[in-house]
């Protein structure tokens, strides 16, 4: 098991838009770089990318909710 | 009927300024203020605080209901809007007067008309105020492109009828170009859109951002005199003047003539802006849209009238009759006001919402900084990235330059990264102090590596 940290506070995105799906799903692989949220602070979209690899465990953070530096976004499986 | 109990429905700097104008007058301050927001300078200040909601704007600064059953719930009699959130909503103007509650700004009618942009548009030439020269309607043939171009002037933008979004966007300086590039830009928007329509609009030459304050009370209407805002990234205003001092003074005379015809062609009631577009190099200025609200930029129209604005406007609310005659409001020197942002200027402006640590404010003749700081805040990362203005009123511009970069150079606001060290390259720029700047001068500015964290002694 591994985590994906919030780089920032803000608020965490689990879309791209409200009308789009989640960038991943439990058990899609995820490599270096790929995309798996947006943190929203001060109305500024960060794009919060993964720099391990491994399969997509799931969010550990609400969509749409608030997040802290540090927190837990998503947990991956080796 | 004057106001007594003053719910602000804002946050941030605005807030502050707000309950001190509202104390000033002898009224009873109640903060609305989200979950995030309740330790924020503001709430402190005021006399009484409501939550109306979680952090999420959407659900508590943007959510009409909510704040109109908190204004009910504490017994406000009226309601201040700020900047930004609700401040420009129809809808938010119209509950709060069914609910019996004043609105501190203009009617919901007003708002609704002057925030369409056509209808303002309309509104505005109607009062005989000068806008952006353009085709009646859609073009279709090259004969009326070169007639139509003739009537609007050169050079003239070219765009499809049917795009949007700056796509295939041309600009003829003169009719052999136009000739040459009309049947390029109409078969473009044939396969981009399936309509080769086109329409033409006078393209102006590095326009400066100008703009009117004005007051009114729903019968006659002031001006406070003009304000310049070139200096923009991203369309955001970053550094503003008042006033503007590329304009001669038959022209500042009939820019601001002429936005006192368009307040009081519409009745208008409250503070207001209206924003222009100036091209120098014509003379020409041109109405581009109304904010009916109190602006960001509002200190340094303040600083060189000595009227206080944000007093006016709830006197104006209350019910009282305009306090000052158009030969009452004078100029006295130049004001300079620069947003000071939690962003990293050094790193592509990233958000720095942190912990504010040894806050240091500048004081001295003519400087007032308007904030929400204080040492130990928490700025929450769930709102924009202003934390404070600080403005240097001078004798004159260069006076009030040089005020703005000791009072930077004073100013220290410790666990933040802030854009002052942008406004120190900014104060320092030639051009800047030439004043030959306009709308599209900052990002080149920027992209060509002028703000260095050597160039600006890696200060932050």
């Amino acid at each position: 098991m591994a985590d994906i940290q919030s780089p920032l506070p803000g608020t965490f995105y689990h879309r791209p838009s409200p009308e789009d799906a989640p960038y991943k799903a439990t058990g899609d692989a995820v490599a270096i770089g790929d995309v798996i949220g947006l943190v929203e602070v001060m109305k500024t979209f960060i794009e919060v990318k993964s720099e391990i690899a491994g399969t997509f465990a799931g969010y550990a953070a609400d969509n749409d909710g608030p997040v802290t530096a540090g927190q837990v976004l998503a947990t991956l499986d080796d | 009927m004057a106001i007594s109990r003053l719910l602000i429905a804002n946050r941030g700097e605005i807030a502050v300024r707000i309950i001190r104008a509202a104390r000033d007058l002898g009224i009873y301050t109640i903060q609305a203020h989200s979950e995030a927001d309740a330790d924020m300078l503001a709430v402190r200040l005021a006399d009484e605080a409501v939550c109306i909601g979680p952090a999420a704007a959407k659900t508590s600064y943007l959510d009409v209901a909510r704040i109109v059953d908190a204004a009910r719930q504490t017994g406000a009699d009226a309601v201040h809007p700020g900047y930004g959130f609700l401040s420009e909503s129809p809808r938010f103007a119209r509950a709060l007067q069914e609910a019996g509650i004043t609105y501190v700004g203009p009617s919901a009618d007003t708002i609704e008309r002057m925030g369409d942009k056509v209808a303002a548009r309309q509104a505005a030439q109607a009062a005989g105020t000068p806008v952006v020269p353009g085709s009646k309607g859609r073009i279709d043939t090259l004969d009326d492109a070169v007639a139509t171009a003739a009537q609007v002037g050169y050079p003239v933008m070219i765009k499809a009828a049917a795009g949007g979004g700056g796509r295939g966007i041309r600009i003829a300086a003169n009719e052999d170009e136009l000739r040459k590039l009309a049947p390029q830009a109409q078969s473009e928007a044939q396969a981009a859109f399936g309509d080769g329509g086109l329409y033409l609009e006078r393209a102006l030459r590095d326009p400066r951002h100008i703009e009117v304050q004005i007051l009114g009370d729903g019968t006659r209407a002031v001006h406070c005199f003009e304000r310049e805002c070139s200096i923009q990234r991203r369309r955001q205003k970053v550094w503003e003047e008042a006033g503007a001092t590329c304009l001669d003074e038959a022209t500042r005379q009939s820019l601001c003539a002429s936005a006192v015809a368009m307040a009081e062609a519409v009745g208008y009631k409250g503070a207001g802006t209206l924003e222009f577009l100036y091209e120098e190099a014509s003379n020409q200025f041109f109405f581009i849209e109304m904010n009916t609200r109190i602006q960001v930029e509002h200190p340094v129209t303040e600083m060189v009238t000595g009227i206080d604005l944000v007093q006016e406007m709830i006197r104006i609310a209350g019910g009282e009759p305009l306090r000052f005659r158009q030969e009452q409001i004078t100029v006295t020197g130049h004001a300079i006001e620069v947003r000071i942002n939690a962003e990293d200027p050094h790193l592509q402006f990233m958000p720095f919402p942190g912990t504010v640590g040894a806050l240091r404010l500048p004081e001295g003749d003519g400087i007032r900084m308007d904030h929400f700081l204080y040492e130990g805040y928490q700025i929450p990362p769930f709102y924009d990235s202003l934390i404070g203005k600080l403005i240097a009123h001078g004798a004159d511009r260069a006076q009030a330059i040089s005020r703005l970069r000791a009072a930077l150079q004073t100013l220290s606001i410790d666990g933040l990264k802030t854009t002052i060290p942008l406004h120190l390259a900014l104060a320092d720029d030639p051009q800047v102090q030439a004043g030959a700047v306009h709308t599209q001068w900052l990002e080149p500015w920027l992209d060509a590596g002028n703000l260095t964290p050597a160039a600006t002694g890696g200060a932050s």
